[in-house]
């Protein structure tokens, strides 16, 4: 048996991030069609141990993980490296921060 | 059965912009009031530190004369939160200035209301001492001596001082800081809508059309009946779909479900969303509850100092090779140069990791060229833009092992080399105070123009 796995960029239709307030940075997975939603729910591929890894961070960096079965959106929310716009900043708005999550391997069976 | 309240969002932002004919069909379908959003914290602490406003006046003056135009044809109120940005008193009273110029050249009255959201430093002090100013998620109490250091203090009004400002029968509110929410719930909520629902749909128009799709800063109407509300793009160009909704109830905010806001906490566990033919969605099941105490979200700024940036493009193989350990030793000799004043020195490498900085998981593939920012920090002009220059000249004429080109290191796209980008700030406060009322701190003050 082969077991097949596909980057998360070619499931889900939506992978953005954003600040929610200064002191966070909020990351939505969604997608158009529930089925492969679910597919990526259930295969536990992407949770708050995968995404830290993702970004080299301790797990304790995400404040929250939220499969959002209502919108078929995964929400995933980390503490931000520095507040906004504090010394250093580089995204103020957050906005550009989404990519090592296009590359998460999502096991298709 | 209430009769239905239909509010009209223009745009996302004040200032950003929105379809004159999107504004139109808005208004033929007879709303009930004009509302809108013009900040958040999200272009960051300069605009509340600084007072300078967000967007620049030619945008906000037209923008406002096409709502103030629209709302008085159609006598319904206008009320603009959080304005100019930052929703601090300079901001107030840059956007009123600019209303009584529109009120003076329409020449008819005007009732014109505004709200201060500034917060006396003192009284938040008085917060700390009585052991009501928490938390939010800034990671740290709040102190006395943190306020001293902030320029510009501000509080997040609920729909209350808005509401207070109805009851006077004012025609054009401007409310500084407000919850994005309750500048659009505001007028629902004063006619005697559901609490909820109230502000859960004031959660969703206060994007404007960034709810519809295709989205943009566009006009987006909310219809509130008793148990739902009904969304709708201005323009026939957009549409509300369930999953346009859905995403945009994600957007900006870390928990899917619970909200809270000032005086309440908002449930969205039990919502629910059912399209109505091709452009509207109906929702419905929001919840809110009423906290026994009421607290305000402080937001404040202080001031850094004042920066002085320098960029430059590096090509040569030997240099990137390097680029860690001449940085660090750049860094380094200007601290020293410059001692006692205390500096700081920053740099941004894109095509590394300016972006992602420790976020960054491929930190070592390296492209063919960087992209590098010095950034400098100090507590005076002078003082930020002498260290910049110090630091890109130095690294304009580092020496290092295995050097091919001794001519100099750095492409400057620029003469000077150095922009002096003014004062910078970052976020002092972002806590919660509680307060005695909902208008304790937010007063109505009117005139006629």
């Amino acid at each position: 048996m082969v077991n097949t796995t596909r980057p998360l960029s070619q499931l889900a239709d939506i992978i953005r991030s954003k600040n929610a307030g200064p002191f966070r940075i909020t990351f939505d997975i969604l997608f158009a069609d529930p089925v492969r939603y679910q597919l990526v729910r259930d295969s536990k591929a992407v949770t708050r141990e995968t995404v830290a890894a993702a970004y080299g961070l301790p797990v304790g960096a995400i404040t929250s993980f939220f499969e959002v079965d209502m919108a078929s959106a995964i929400k995933i929310t980390l503490r931000r490296p520095r507040g906004q716009g504090s010394f250093g900043e580089s995204d103020v708005y957050g906005c550009q921060q989404h990519v090592p999550l296009l590359g998460l391997s999502i096991p298709i069976g | 059965m209430k009769k239905p309240i239909t509010v009209l969002a223009p745009t996302g932002t004040l200032g950003y912009g929105f379809g004159a004919e999107a504004l139109k069909r808005g208004m033929s379908l007879e709303p009930d009031v004009i509302a809108v959003d013009a900040g958040s914290t999200d272009p960051g602490p300069y605009y509340l530190g600084s007072g300078e406003p967000l967007v620049g006046r030619i945008s906000m003056r037209k923008e406002l004369s096409q709502l103030i135009e629209a709302s008085r044809t159609a006598e319904i109120p206008l009320i603009v939160g959080s304005a100019g940005g930052a929703g601090c008193r300079k901001h107030v009273d840059w956007t009123l200035d600019i209303v009584r110029e529109i009120g003076r050249e329409r020449g008819r009255p005007l009732k014109i209301a505004w709200i201060y959201a500034d917060i006396p430093i003192e009284r938040a002090k008085l917060g700390i001492r009585a052991g009501e100013v928490k938390d939010f998620e800034a990671g740290y109490d709040l102190t006395e001596s943190q306020l001293d250091e902030t320029a510009t203090l501000v509080a997040q009004m609920g729909h209350e001082p808005i509401c207070a400002a109805l009851d006077r029968g004012a025609e054009v509110i401007i409310a500084g800081r407000a919850c994005d929410d309750s500048t659009i719930a505001a007028y629902p909520i004063w006619k005697g809508a559901d609490l909820g629902l109230s502000i859960h749909m004031g959660k969703i128009l206060e994007c404007g059309a960034f709810s519809a799709e295709p989205f943009a800063m566009d006009v987006m109407l909310g219809t509130l009946h008793d148990d739902h509300f009904i969304l709708e793009p201005g323009s026939l160009e957009r549409r509300a779909s369930i999953k346009s909704v859905a995403a945009h109830s994600l957007y900006e905010r870390e928990h899917p479900y619970l909200h809270g806001g000032p005086g309440h906490e908002l449930d969205l566990t039990d919502c629910r969303f059912t399209a109505i033919g091709n452009r509207q969605v109906k929702v419905e099941g929001a919840k809110a509850v009423v906290t026994p105490d009421y607290f305000v979200k402080l937001e404040g700024a202080r001031l850094m100092g004042f920066r002085s940036v320098s960029i430059a493009g590096v090509r040569c193989p030997t240099m990137i090779a390097r680029i860690d350990e001449i940085l660090d030793r750049a860094r380094q000799n200007a601290l020293d140069y410059f001692a006692p004043a205390a500096l700081k020195v920053g740099f941004h490498v894109y095509g590394r990791d300016g972006v992602m900085q420790r976020l960054e998981p491929r930190r070592s593939e390296l492209g063919k060229e960087l992209g590098l920012v010095i950034e400098v920090i100090a507590d005076s002009v002078e003082l930020a833009h002498a260290a910049c220059h110090q630091i890109s000249g130095a690294l304009l004429h580092w020496h290092y092992p295995g050097q091919f080109n001794t001519s100099g290191n750095l492409a400057f796209p620029y003469s000077p080399s150095e922009i002096d980008a003014g004062a910078a700030y970052e976020f002092s406060a972002y806590h919660l105070m509680k307060v005695r009322s909902p208008t304790e701190l937010f007063q109505v003050e009117m005139e006629t123009v």
